[in-house]
C-alpha cells in the first residue's frame, strides 16, 4: 500500500480551495479518504460560498465518477465545485478536438446541388457555384468565387467568419444569423469577410483588413482549442 | 471501338434532341459509322427530328426485353448509309429501361460503330441515370439563361460521380444582339462559372426549327450559322481543332473580309 502518503490533499489559495488527488490510488479509496478529510474540515455556518478546483493528475474519471465526485462534494456544506481538471483526455475526444480545430482544405468546385460540410474551418480551393453550399463549424475561406450559399459558425459560434476572394453570395449564415442577397443584380465583391456585427445584429459584409481588428484571435492556436 | 457519347442539359428544351440529330448528322457527313440512341422513353422526339418516325418498328424497350434483336430495331437514316437510329419506346415509362441493359446495348453498339450518340432525358431520376450508365463521354447542353446554366452545373456535378471523362460544354441558341445589350449570359461568364472546357457554341437560328419540322438535321444545309456550328464541333470531337465561330451577323464577317483584302466597307 501507499501507507501513509496522502491521497488528498486541499490547499488554499486566494479563489478557495484546490483539492490535489492523488492519481495512483483506487477511485474507492479516493473517495473515502476525501470523505473524511472534508468531513473533519467542518466549517462555520456564516462564512461565504468556498470554490473548489479539484486536479484529477493522470487520472480519467468517466461521467458517472465524476458525478459521484460532484455529489461528495456538494454535500459537504458551502463546497462547490467550479471545475475539474484531468491531465488525461481520450483518443475520441482528443481526435474530435483536432477535427474541430483544423483547417481542412478541400479543392474542388461545389456546384449546384452539392454540400460540403466540415467540422473545423473550411478552406476552399475552388468555387462555391450557385445553388452549391458550403457548411463549417469554425470560419469559411474561399480562394474563389462565392456564389452559393455559405454557413460558418454552424453550431453557434457567431465569431466565425466567411472570407472570400470574390464575394456575391446567394446566402451568407453565421451561425442563427443569416443574410441574402439584394433583390436586384449586384456586382460582387473583391477579397471581402463577412462578420456578425453584434451591435447592429445582424451579419456585414466588411473589407478583409478589419479582421485583424475585429477577430484578433483568428490566427490564435487557443481560440481553436477552445472552439472545440 | 467505338466511343459512347452521352448527350445531356439537366433542365428541358435546351436543345438535347437537336444536337443529337445534328451532331450525328455532321459526323456521318465525316464518313463515321454513327448510331443515335433516344433513351428518352415516352417522350420520343429524335426519330421526328431525323425525318424516321414512319420506320420505326422495334425500340429500345424491345431490345431490353429480348423480344427482337438489336439489329432488328436500328433504323437506317435515309440520306446516310453510315448513320442509324435505335428509337425509344413511346408506351413504356423509364422504369423498364435498366442501366445495365443500357451498358449491354451500347457495349454491342460500340463493336460496330465509331460513335454512339446517347440523347438524354431531361430531368436527373431514373432516364437519366440509365442513359449515363453506357457512356464514355458526356456533352452538357445549356443555354445563355440562368436557370439552364444552374441545371448544367448539377449535372455536371452529378457526372463527377460516374466513371466517365470530365464532361464538355455546348452554349446553345445564342442571340448576339441580346448579349451584346447584357440581356444575355456571355459564352465566357457561362465557361466561368460551370469550368469545364467548351466544345462549341451554336446560335439561335430560325432554320434549325424550320430543318427539324421537316425531319431534316440543320446540320444538312450547307452554309447557315447553325449547320457551320454543328458540322465545327463534330469536328472537334474528332480531335480536329477549330476555332469558334464568329456570332457576328453576315453583315460584320463580310466587312471583316474587306478589311482583310484592303476594301473600305
Amino acid at each position: 500500500m501507499i501507507g501513509n502518503k496522502q491521497v488528498v490533499t486541499i490547499k488554499g489559495t486566494r479563489d478557495g480551495l484546490t483539492l490535489h488527488l492523488d492519481d495512483s490510488c483506487s477511485f474507492d479509496e479516493l473517495l473515502k479518504e476525501l470523505e473524511d478529510k472534508l468531513s473533519t474540515n467542518y466549517l462555520d455556518e456564516d462564512e461565504p460560498m468556498i470554490t473548489v478546483m479539484i486536479q484529477l493528475g493522470n487520472r480519467y474519471l468517466h461521467k458517472e465518477q465524476e458525478e459521484q465526485l460532484r455529489d461528495l462534494i456538494r454535500n459537504k456544506k458551502k463546497l462547490v465545485v467550479q471545475s475539474i481538471h484531468s491531465n488525461v483526455v481520450p483518443k475520441k475526444k482528443a481526435l474530435e478536438w483536432k477535427e474541430d480545430s483544423e483547417i481542412k482544405a478541400i479543392n474542388r468546385i461545389v456546384r449546384s446541388g452539392q454540400v460540403v460540410e466540415v467540422k473545423g474551418d473550411l478552406l476552399l480551393i475552388g468555387d462555391v457555384n450557385p445553388g452549391g453550399k458550403v457548411v463549417a463549424k469554425g470560419n469559411i475561406f474561399v480562394i474563389g468565387s462565392l456564389l452559393g450559399v455559405a454557413h460558418a459558425g454552424v453550431n453557434g459560434n457567431r465569431e466565425a467568419v466567411i472570407v472570400a476572394s470574390y464575394m456575391r453570395p446567394s446566402q451568407l449564415r453565421i451561425a442563427d444569423y443569416i443574410s441574402r442577397s439584394p433583390d436586384y443584380e449586384s456586382d460582387g465583391v473583391y477579397m471581402e469577410c463577412g462578420l456578425v456585427d453584434e451591435t447592429r445584429a445582424k451579419i456585414v459584409i466588411d473589407r478583409l483588413q478589419v479582421l485583424m481588428h475585429k477577430r484578433p484571435d483568428l490566427s490564435g492556436f487557443e481560440r481553436r482549442m477552445l472552439n472545440g | 471501338m467505338g466511343e459512347a457519347i452521352v448527350i445531356t442539359s439537366g433542365k428541358g428544351g435546351v436543345g438535347k434532341t437537336t444536337t443529337t440529330a445534328n451532331l450525328g448528322t455532321a459526323l456521318a457527313l465525316m464518313e463515321k459509322k454513327v448510331c443515335l440512341i433516344d433513351t428518352d422513353i415516352g417522350l420520343r422526339n429524335l426519330d421526328v427530328v431525323m425525318g424516321l418516325e414512319n420506320r420505326i418498328i422495334y425500340d429500345i424497350v424491345d431490345v431490353m426485353k429480348g423480344k427482337c434483336k438489336l439489329n432488328q430495331a436500328l433504323i437506317k437514316d435515309k440520306r446516310f448509309e453510315c448513320l442509324f437510329l435505335l428509337p425509344a419506346a413511346q408506351t413504356s415509362d423509364k422504369s423498364d429501361l435498366t442501366p445495365e441493359g443500357m451498358e449491354d446495348i451500347v457495349d454491342n453498339l460500340k463493336q460496330d460503330y465509331d460513335y454512339i450518340l446517347i440523347d438524354c432525358p431531361a430531368g436527373i431520376e431514373q432516364g437519366y441515370k440509365n442513359a449515363v450508365a453506357g457512356a464514355d463521354k458526356a456533352i452538357v447542353v445549356t443555354t445563355p439563361e440562368k436557370s439552364s446554366v444552374r441545371d448544367a452545373d448539377r449535372i455536371i456535378g452529378l457526372l463527377e460521380k460516374e466513371d466517365i471523362e470530365p464532361p464538355h460544354l455546348i452554349v446553345n441558341r445564342i442571340r448576339n444582339h441580346m448579349v451584346k445589350n447584357g440581356d444575355m449570359l456571355d459564352v465566357d461568364e457561362i465557361v466561368q462559372i460551370l469550368s469545364i472546357d467548351l466544345l462549341g457554341i451554336v446560335a439561335d437560328d430560325d432554320e434549325v426549327i424550320k430543318a427539324s419540322n421537316h425531319g431534316e438535321p440543320v446540320a444538312f444545309q450547307p452554309n447557315t450559322k447553325a449547320s457551320i456550328a454543328y458540322r465545327n464541333i463534330a469536328r472537334r470531337i474528332l480531335g480536329e481543332s477549330v476555332p469558334l465561330l464568329s456570332l457576328e451577323d453576315e453583315k460584320g464577317m463580310f466587312s471583316k473580309m474587306k478589311k482583310f483584302f484592303g476594301m473600305r466597307s
